[in-house]
């Protein structure tokens, strides 16, 4: 392996509630993600995926085990600091999407770089060069109400780039999306998360989507119970 | 962050105009009932304002309002009069009295004898006849809303139909004869019997006999000289009240607001609005923060602090304050203004926009409050939730 270890962790453990009712959603996790690969990470519903990306990418707090990601600890950071370290190196696309529904598109994109701090007309700049990147210019004024689900997964995708996030998390990024849209928006991810000095995760159910993996991590029970070989090289 | 703010506030139309009309309803109720308050209490000195030349009002010391009449001994001039400070100073008769028109009407008066020689206290504007038509024999002047009300001739004369009392009629004031010489105009009042004026003479021989007649001393102070402090020299010499113009206004306001419960009633009318004002602007920013929770979570987990959220709410609920305190107060105004045409008390004065302000204010701190903590709790990971 030639790439870099851009996410490492070492029996990471996270726990929800106390007494009988608590439930333990990471068990002991060891991992290591390289950059530039694009790793999907898959497993049944209440296995730990979403605790485990929460914990990666500085959403949650671990109770247990290392975590280094890019060589930095974020669980040492205040929470002020944490806040600061995922505007600048965290890019997201949920499951849900999660675009404000009164933004326009191109102020949906320009947020993570106004959250930074940057001028409002620097960030709305930089939003429409990416949105133009994903053949999406036409579309920058307008809510993203009035986009297909198709064009609103774009958008989030331009949403999580524009301020080149250095870890790169999707969250079900297929599931709304027929399979020929599916494959476009992988196709556009997996074009972006295969930089030597990125790393995508992605947590799916969608097997349509495997073969864009370069590594597959399939979660049971809040362990990694296996890591299939590799598809594509970086 | 504004533009983000207002652009998130804007484009959620329905809920935008729903706060703002929430707003404005409780600006409108608290600044309305506010200036009709307002009005009523500045009316309880009209007749203090109305009666300018004076600086200094001297009285018995257990008077507490302009109407309540306790008489001080007719020497009472002379001691004031020889007050360091004092220019000159006059007497003047108030009290209640009977009259009855001439066509037989009756009715109870406030009769206010002034100056004989001065004309002091007289009435700030004549629309008919002159002031100085007091000094002709039996003369008296009437206000130009009491003729046409407590003042009318509502019987008729002669077989003709009700009017208006006017210059040449008679009135019988305490079995005696008194002519109507000319029709003032003053501010409206508190109070609601007719005022009739005459010269002091004459209102003290019309007046039923008693030991003491004079009910208040007006003064001027000596150019240079500090009303309050001639004011309490002239206290400290006649053992009597006295007080400035606004000392007095002060004094009658205070009175009327005791023994009335205006202030409470309109406190609760103020209160009112206050509370409809938190109430709505707390419900319809608690729907907008619910309706835009996974947004801030979103936010939140993509970098913005509770600092920046804070300041977020803060611009939207600051803009929705300062449109719907604009709309309350404009429509406040417009409509105060047909209400003082009506004749209704309305005096929208700059401490009641402020004080609208303020209601408004501590409404969006209150709601905005309730709101944010909902925001500030908001857990970032909720994102992962589809």
């Amino acid at each position: 392996m030639s790439a870099a270890v851009a996410i490492e962790c070492r029996g990471l453990t996270r726990s929800f509630g106390s007494g009988e009712t608590i439930v333990q959603a990471l068990r002991g996790v060891d991992l290591q993600i390289h950059a530039g690969q694009v790793t999907l990470l898959v497993g049944p519903s209440g296995c730990g995926k979403t605790t485990l990306i929460s914990i990666l990418s500085g959403i949650l707090r671990k109770d247990g085990g290392e975590l280094r990601v890019f060589g930095e600890n974020p669980e040492n950071y205040t929470e002020r600091q944490r806040t600061a370290w995922r505007a600048h190196n965290v890019g997201f696309v949920f499951q849900t999407l999660n675009l404000v529904p009164t933004l326009s598109v191109e102020h949906n994109v320009a947020l993570p770089l106004i959250l930074q701090g940057m001028a409002t007309r620097e960030a709305f700049a930089r939003a429409r060069a990416v949105l133009a990147a994903l053949e999406l210019a036409d579309r920058a004024g307008i809510k993203p109400g009035k986009l297909s689900g198709g064009q609103q997964q774009r958008v989030a995708i331009a949403r999580a780039l524009v301020h080149e996030p250095r870890l790169l998390v999707c969250d079900e990024p297929t599931s709304a999306l027929d399979a020929e849209n599916g494959h476009r928006v992988m196709e556009l991810l997996v074009s972006v998360g295969r930089r030597s000095n990125r790393a995508l995760v992605v947590v799916t159910h969608d097997a349509r989507i495997y073969s864009f993996a370069d590594r597959i991590l399939r979660m049971e029970d809040g362990r990694i119970v296996e890591d299939s070989s590799l598809v594509h090289q970086p | 962050m504004i533009r983000t703010a207002l652009e998130m506030l804007l484009g959620d139309r329905a809920r935008y105009f729903g706060l703002v009309v929430g707003l404005a309803f409780a600006t409108l109720l608290i600044t309305q009932q506010a200036s009709i308050f307002t009005g009523f209490t500045e009316r309880t000195a009209s007749w203090i304002r109305d009666t300018g030349q004076a600086d200094l009002w001297i009285m018995d010391t257990q008077t507490e309002f302009t109407e309540d009449r306790k008489p001080i001994q007719s020497n009472a001039l002379q001691r004031v009069r020889g007050v360091a400070g004092i220019e000159w100073a006059v007497p003047m008769y108030k009290a209640y009295i009977q009259v009855r028109l001439a066509d037989g009407t009756r009715r109870n008066v406030r009769l206010v004898g002034i100056d004989d020689a001065t004309l002091a206290g007289a009435p700030p504007v004549m629309l008919e006849g002159r002031i100085e038509d007091l000094r002709q024999d039996r003369a008296v002047i009437v206000d130009a809303r009491d003729v046409n009300d407590a003042l009318r001739l509502t019987r008729g004369l002669n077989g003709a139909g009700p009017r208006p009392l006017g210059v040449g009629d008679r009135i019988d004031i305490n079995d005696h004869d008194a002519v109507v010489v000319g029709v003032a105009q003053r501010s409206v009042e508190f109070f609601w019997d007719a005022v009739i004026y005459t010269t002091y003479s004459r209102a003290v021989r019309m007046a039923p006999r008693e030991r003491k007649l004079m009910t208040f001393v007006l003064a001027k102070v000596s150019p240079g000289a500090d009303p309050g402090e001639v004011a309490q020299r002239v206290a400290a010499a006649t053992g009597l009240a006295a007080f400035t113009s606004q000392g007095f206004e002060d004094l009658s306001k205070g009175f009327i607001l005791r023994k009335t419960g205006i202030l409470e009633n309109f406190g609760v009318t103020i209160m009112l609005g206050f509370v409809i004002g938190v109430l709505v602007a707390a419900q319809m920013l608690h729907n907008f923060v619910v309706e835009n929770q996974k947004s801030f979570a979103a936010m939140k987990a993509m970098g913005a602090g509770n600092g920046y959220l804070l300041r977020l709410v803060s611009v939207q609920v600051g803009f929705a304050a300062v449109m719907g305190l604009g709309i309350g107060l404009g429509i406040a105004a417009v409509s105060g203004h047909f209400l003082e045409q009506s004749g209704l008390a309305f005096r929208m004065t700059w401490d009641v926009v402020v004080l609208g302000a303020a209601g408004i204010l501590v409404c969006c701190l209150l709601a905005a409050a309730f709101s944010l903590r909902r925001v500030l709790k908001l857990d970032p990971a909720v994102v992962f939730k589809g």
